[in-house]
């Protein structure tokens, strides 16, 4: 029996196999052992897996030991890489007697050891070599008698068992052959074993991680168990597979450290990634006693070895970090107590290491490609490397101390002993610990290194702001150094980059940094400017605040010359919020009061004490109003209020509200050119050029977020708003200065200094630009009525207003007033002028009247004062037809000469006349009667007395009042009615001249204020001509007319007067009998349809000229309803044949109209003679007046005037029965 | 646990942020802030799925519970920006999302 060297503890790494335990002829073994080891891996087989996991194509390697009985494995062993797969017995015997005697004994010993360890997976293995045949030639039996002895010895039912090899030493075919087919023999029942075996293993391992949470178990044991299965995986190089394994643990364990806690002592020596299986962690691991740390370390360092075979060495950065992460933090959930410094270590240790480990396999190219992973770890080394430092006392200028040097001590004590495998190298992650720790110089050296190693890094991938962060760290480093000049670059752009993204608090934080570094660097002017920010920053204390804000203090309270001054931003000293103008129209004339109020929003925590603030101011004179107070500044909400929007102070977020501007909208209207039809309607925005700007391109708002304070450039301009010693208190205060207002033109204000002792603050520019108006004034006089409207006939009140503008009213100014007949001032006693500013004062006032002029002398009155008072004035009524249609007058002539101006004002007022006045002639038969009507058409009530009528020409005539009061009330809008009857001696005139008179005063005044009324109006053609006398005639036999039946209407026509001599010659002709007649033309119209007039409706009739002449006409008529109705009305018209010359105008009022025109016509066709009337009378010839004046020959028809006939039927009313008598009444309601 | 939470706008200000431990507020702010770095990486990356949402988070932070609560506060910020009265860009200032932000806190830490 011989047997193969057991494998090396450990196990050949990437060395494939599966373990073999030999038996039989242990130099025959030997002699074919090279070749069997060699061909074995040749060829892969196909791994079929439990658990539906895929198969996979493996090669079998395989290490052969010589068997031994205390090799096999005993219950409950875990291990697996030493795990005997498959059991050979190797036999050249070909001798019966050698087989039964010796050889047979000895394998049935081997199977029962073998059958006592439960293992049933063996081959016996004949090997047939010419040799044997020919050495023992006595006993040869055929090959296959031992064969078969030995298949029926031991291999019942399992021929397969034993194999026979044949010349295994020849190269021959029948060799070959024989070879492969014990070659896939043996693959075959080594992978059926490895199958079986690795899935107990399997099974048992999950048997035993469900135990984990029974007492007594150990994480360790488990430990060693997985790792078992990991490395067989990695025997057979399913590194994947093996990486499961370890991922597992590592989760497991984290697991466990989470419910259970492991801990113990440890050092900090780092990750070692240097070995493939770290032995020494492995053994601490076996036996128990490992530490986390350890645990860890091991897991990961297998983990990595395991990625790297993979070539995923990136993953092995990203797993690492994690892992750094992890560890501190379950040393921290545990509670495990441990040196200070020492887990930096670690873990600056560990990074380096991992950053080595992934260099060692990639070239640097790769590396620079792949920066993003590892610049993690970079970074994590240098901030722990920073900590280390300020541990041992070397981030500092002075050497570190006694202290610090024992730390240090302790520290490196905790790292051990190199480790063999670095002990040569010149750069290890142990040598650069030690030797950064071993002074400030190197310390600074490695730390700055490893800095700019990182910022580089995270520069070069775009992060920008982890590579500030680290560029911050880096400034604190120096700050500590006292170095502030290196700090402050990094500082500023760490504050740049935070105030641009709005962070208030790493605003703060970095500001405060930069107030350390800017004070240390001397720089006043800066520092100031950011103490200033600090004392407005509402994320500090106030304790903080007021330290920066006394720092501001304390320098302006220093004192020094001139050219010490500080000039500061002011937006973060305190902030303008808002700008109000008294009066709110910022305009006032030269040489008034305008106050101009600021808000000022103090951010300093205490309340400051400013010597001056001060506003400069640009004058602009060519705007400047000279015209007057119309141009008013127009605000939209507040009128002389303006409001500062302020980005928000130190770091707020850029707040989209302030940051865009307000839309601008307006109506648009699209009209159709033709009619001007709406055709649609819309809103436009008008500034969507600034709304629509991106926001996030543009620069973040200026002054107070500036890292550095801007340059404020002081324009001193020539006029400046100014307010000493007022005193700031924290928040909102209000300051008022009065404005130069002195001579007129546009102010625009434009800067704001607020001086403390050597310190100013400035606004260089105040937006939205605030300007005020100062403007110059022409006096200027307005005259109106104190009440609308202004009623002629009696006094009335007229306001004359002076705004006496720049023009100073001296003594013995006066007003010239041009007098006017129509319009007499009133003389008045005691008038008094009212001066205001707005004050009031009071003066008397002289009126003197001239024939031509009233002078009114003015008091003295100083500029921009309003000079008031009244005067009465009257305006005269004209009676008579110069009176206007709408009882208006205008009053445009009188003339105004001021003492400021060489012209005159011209003074037009408007006056109503209080009445509407109308008058009619009414008549009864001969008697005639003047009427009037006074219609009151003011709103004022009057009363009227002395109401007469007076006739001018005819002195026999008399004009007898029907009226019986003396004094009559006209209220408002209503009427009163006079009468008058009219009696004569001889004639009445044909033409009466009158004139109405009345007394009127408003109600409830003295007889005093009684002003006179005329009226005057004529009458013509008084006279009573014609009677005219209607009867309606029952049907024959009836006593009433019926409706519906025909009934007679007789008109008698009868002549009063002799004709006069006017009338003779107008409108007569001589009959043929030497008779004078006159042409009359009546007419039966009905208008409200009572009647239906049958027959002919019209007709002429020729009237002699004399008195009592009479004419009937007999008209049928039929009435149309029942009831009382009223006649039909009956005209009489002159008929004027058409050789009359034209002499009476008629009224445009009694014109023929059109009905009555037709009815004309058919009165003529009956006439039968006026052919020429009827082809003209659709031409409306008849009024129109054209033709009459030119005298065109045509007859005509004229009305009568009022009076000239009279009718004793109007009126009148006929009862009328229904046509039947029934029961129906028929109602007509019109 | 988490610790911090924060909201950023677009333009990598903070709309909200809130930690538990006060005394670390600074810090985690600079956290925050310099972690808008990977952030931004990740989304100028295109085409990445939804389940890299976890890998937007600092190593420091537990990734396994981020992603069930970035839910959970996405549904609470939707409704702060459905309020009316919310200017989109300004600070969050909802008594509601507070609530919900400290019930998350609780809850894990």
């Amino acid at each position: 029996e011989s047997v193969l060297a057991k494998p090396q503890h450990p196990l050949l790494h990437s060395q494939r196999f599966s373990a073999s335990p030999c038996a039989g002829d242990q130099s025959l073994f030997t002699s074919l052992y090279t070749s069997l080891a060699q061909q074995l891996p040749r060829e892969p087989m196909e791994w079929r897996r439990t658990y539906g996991r895929a198969p996979k194509m493996i090669h079998l390697e395989a290490n052969f030991v010589q068997f031994k009985e205390e090799l096999l494995p005993k219950e409950g062993n875990k291990a697996l890489l030493t795990f005997p797969f498959l059991h050979i017995y190797w036999t050249d015997c070909c001798d019966t007697e050698v087989y039964k005697s010796l050889v047979k004994e000895d394998m049935l010993r081997w199977q029962n050891s073998l059958r006592a360890h439960g293992s049933a997976d063996w081959v016996i293995i004949v090997v047939e070599t010419n040799d044997n045949k020919k050495k023992n030639k006595t006993n040869i039996l055929p090959r296959s008698s031992i064969v078969d002895k030995i298949r029926s010895d031991f291999c019942n039912k399992q021929n397969d068992r034993c194999v026979v090899l044949s010349d295994p030493l020849k190269d021959s075919s029948r060799s070959q052959e024989s070879w492969n087919s014990l070659l896939l023999k043996l693959r075959t029942l080594l992978l059926m074993s490895f199958t079986k075996n690795l899935g107990r293993f399997e099974d048992d391992m999950r048997t035993l991680r469900e135990k984990r949470t029974q007492p007594g178990w150990s994480f360790c044991e488990y430990f060693m168990v997985q790792e078992e299965l990991a490395f067989v995986f990695e025997m057979l190089q399913q590194f994947e597979d093996a990486l499961v394994q370890y991922d597992e643990l590592d989760a497991l364990f984290t697991q466990y450290v989470l419910n259970f806690g492991a801990g113990g002592n440890f050092g900090w020596s780092g990750l070692l990634l240097r070995r493939p299986i770290d032995m020494e962690k492995r053994d601490g691991i076996q036996r128990g006693e490992a530490s986390l740390l350890d645990l860890r370390s091991y897991l990961f360092s297998r983990q990595c070895t395991l990625l790297i075979f993979l070539q995923r060495p990136w993953e092995v950065t990203q797993r690492a970090l994690e892992l750094l992460h992890n560890c501190v933090q379950e040393l921290r959930l545990l509670e495990v107590s441990v040196l200070e410094g020492a887990l930096d270590c670690w873990v600056f240790l560990s990074c380096l290491e991992v950053l080595h480990r992934i260099e060692g396999c990639c070239d640097q190219a790769q590396l620079a490609a792949n920066c993003s992973h590892t610049v993690g770890l970079w970074a994590y080394a240098t901030d722990k490397l920073k900590s280390l430092g300020e541990l041992c006392g070397l981030v500092s200028e002075k050497e570190p101390t006694s202290e610090d040097l024992n730390r240090t001590v302790d520290l490196l004590a905790g790292l051990g002993d190199e480790r063999p495998e670095t002990v040569n190298s010149l750069q290890s992650p142990y040598k650069k610990l030690k030797e950064a720790l071993s002074s400030v110089e190197a310390f600074e050296r490695h730390y700055l290194e490893l800095s700019h190693a990182a910022m580089e890094m995270y520069r070069a991938i775009g992060r920008l702001r982890s590579a500030r962060l680290v560029g911050k760290s880096l400034a604190e480093f120096y700050m500590r150094k006292a170095d502030p000049e290196r700090a402050e670059t990094f500082l500023q752009e760490a504050l740049k980059s935070y105030v641009s993204e709005g962070w208030s608090l790493p605003v703060t934080h970095t500001r405060k940094q930069i107030a350390a570094c800017q004070k240390l660097l001397g720089r006043t002017e800066d520092y100031l400017q950011t103490s200033a920010l600090l004392a407005g920053d509402v994320n500090l204390t106030t304790e903080e605040r007021k330290h920066f804000c006394q720092e501001i203090l304390t320098f302006a309270g220093k004192s020094g010359d001139q050219s010490q001054k500080v000039t500061l931003s002011m937006g973060v000293f305190t902030q303008l919020t808002r700008l109000q103008f008294r009066p709110a129209t910022a305009s006032v004339h030269s040489g008034a009061v305008l106050q101009v109020e600021l808000t000022l929003r103090c951010l300093m925590p205490v309340s400051v004490h400013i010597q001056q603030l001060a506003a400069s101011i640009h004058f602009d004179l060519e705007r400047g109003g000279t015209n007057g107070r119309s141009k008013g500044t127009q605000r939209q909400t507040n009128p002389g209020t303006v409001e500062f929007h302020q980005s928000n102070s130190s770091a707020g977020p850029p707040s989209s509200s302030a940051a865009g501007p307000p839309l601008e909208l307006d109506e648009i209207q699209d009209r159709s050119p033709s009619d001007n039809s709406l055709n649609s309607t819309g809103v436009v925005c008008k500034n969507t050029h600034l709304v629509m700007r991106r926001h996030d391109s543009h620069s973040p708002p200026d002054t107070p977020n500036c890292v550095s304070p801007p340059a404020v450039a002081m324009k001193e301009g020539a006029q400046m708003l100014k307010v000493q010693d007022v005193t700031l208190e924290p928040g909102n205060n209000s300051i008022i200065f009065t404005a130069p207002s002195g001579q007129p033109g546009t102010y625009t204000l434009r800067q704001l200094y607020a001086t403390v002792g050597q310190v100013q603050f400035v606004l260089p520019h105040i937006y939205p630009s605030v300007q005020y108006e100062v403007y110059s004034q022409e006096p200027q006089l307005t005259v109106e009525p104190l009440s609308e409207p202004l009623l002629a006939g009696l006094p009335q009140m007229v306001k004359f207003t002076l705004l006496t503008g720049h023009y100073t009213v001296k003594k013995g100014d006066a007003l010239q007033l041009s007098n006017t007949d129509t319009m007499p001032i009133l003389p008045s006693s005691s008038c008094t002028a009212r001066i205001s500013n707005p004050l009031v004062g009071e003066s008397v006032l002289s009126i003197q009247s001239s024939e031509k002029v009233t002078s009114i002398s003015l008091p003295p009155t100083p500029p921009y004062h309003t000079l008031e008072f009244h005067l009465e004035v009257l305006c005269l009524i004209p009676s008579g037809d110069e009176r206007p249609a709408n009882e208006r007058l205008t009053n445009g002539e009188m003339s105004i000469d001021c003492p400021w101006s060489i012209y005159s004002t011209l003074l037009a007022l408007t006056f109503y006349i209080p009445f509407k006045t109308k008058h009619s002639l009414l008549s009864a038969g001969n008697r005639k009667y003047i009427q009037v009507c006074v219609q009151n058409v003011s709103d004022v009530n009057f009363t009227l007395a002395e109401v007469k009528l007076t006739e001018k020409q005819h002195a026999t005539l008399e004009l007898q009042s029907l009226n019986t009061k003396t004094q009559q009330l006209l209220c408002s809008k209503h009427s009163v009615f006079c009468l008058w009857e009219v009696r004569w001696k001889d004639d009445l005139p044909s033409c009466l001249q009158c004139v109405f008179s009345a007394d009127f005063s408003p109600l409830n005044q003295d007889i005093s204020a009684f002003k006179p009324f005329h009226y005057q109006f004529q009458f013509e053609r008084v006279t009573t001509l014609y009677s005219v006398r209607a009867d309606i005639l029952p049907p024959a036999g009836e006593q009433h007319c019926r409706s519906g039946l025909l009934c007679g209407l007789e008109v008698c026509i009868t002549r009063l007067t002799e004709p006069a001599e006017g009338e003779l010659a107008e409108d007569s002709k001589t009959d043929t009998d030497g008779l004078k007649t006159t042409k009359l033309m009546y007419e039966v119209a009905d208008s409200s349809s009572n009647w239906a007039v049958c027959g002919k409706s019209s007709g002429m009739v020729s009237m002699p000229m004399a008195a009592s002449a009479t004419h009937k006409v007999q008209i049928e008529v039929m009435p149309l309803f029942a009831g009382h109705l009223p006649f039909p009305k009956i005209k009489v018209l002159k008929y004027l044949p058409h050789t009359a010359a034209v002499a009476i105008q008629p009224d445009p009022d009694s014109c023929v109209e059109n009905d009555s025109l037709s009815l004309l016509d058919k009165a003529l066709d009956d006439q039968g003679d006026t052919a020429s009337i009827r082809s003209r009378g659709s031409v409306h010839s008849v009024g129109s007046g054209d033709q009459q004046q030119k005298g065109v020959a045509m007859p005509r028809l004229e009305p009568f005037s009022p009076g000239q006939v009279f009718n004793h039927s109007y009126t009148q009313q006929v009862l009328v029965l229904p046509a039947t008598d029934d029961h129906i009444m028929e109602v007509n309601a019109t | 646990m988490a610790v911090c939470i924060a909201v950023i706008a677009k333009e990598n200000y903070p709309l909200y942020i809130r930690s538990v431990p006060t005394q670390n507020e600074l810090k985690f702010h600079y956290t925050v802030h310099t972690s808008l770095d990977v952030v931004e990486e990740k989304i100028s990356a295109v085409g990445k799925s939804l389940g890299d949402q976890r890998e937007l988070y600092l190593g420091l932070l537990y990734p396994t519970e981020d992603y069930k609560m970035f839910r959970k506060l996405h549904n609470s910020f939707t409704d702060v920006m459905c309020n009316p009265f919310h200017n989109p860009g300004d600070p969050i200032q909802s008594k509601a999302f507070d609530g919900i932000v400290s019930g998350m806190m609780v809850q894990t830490g």
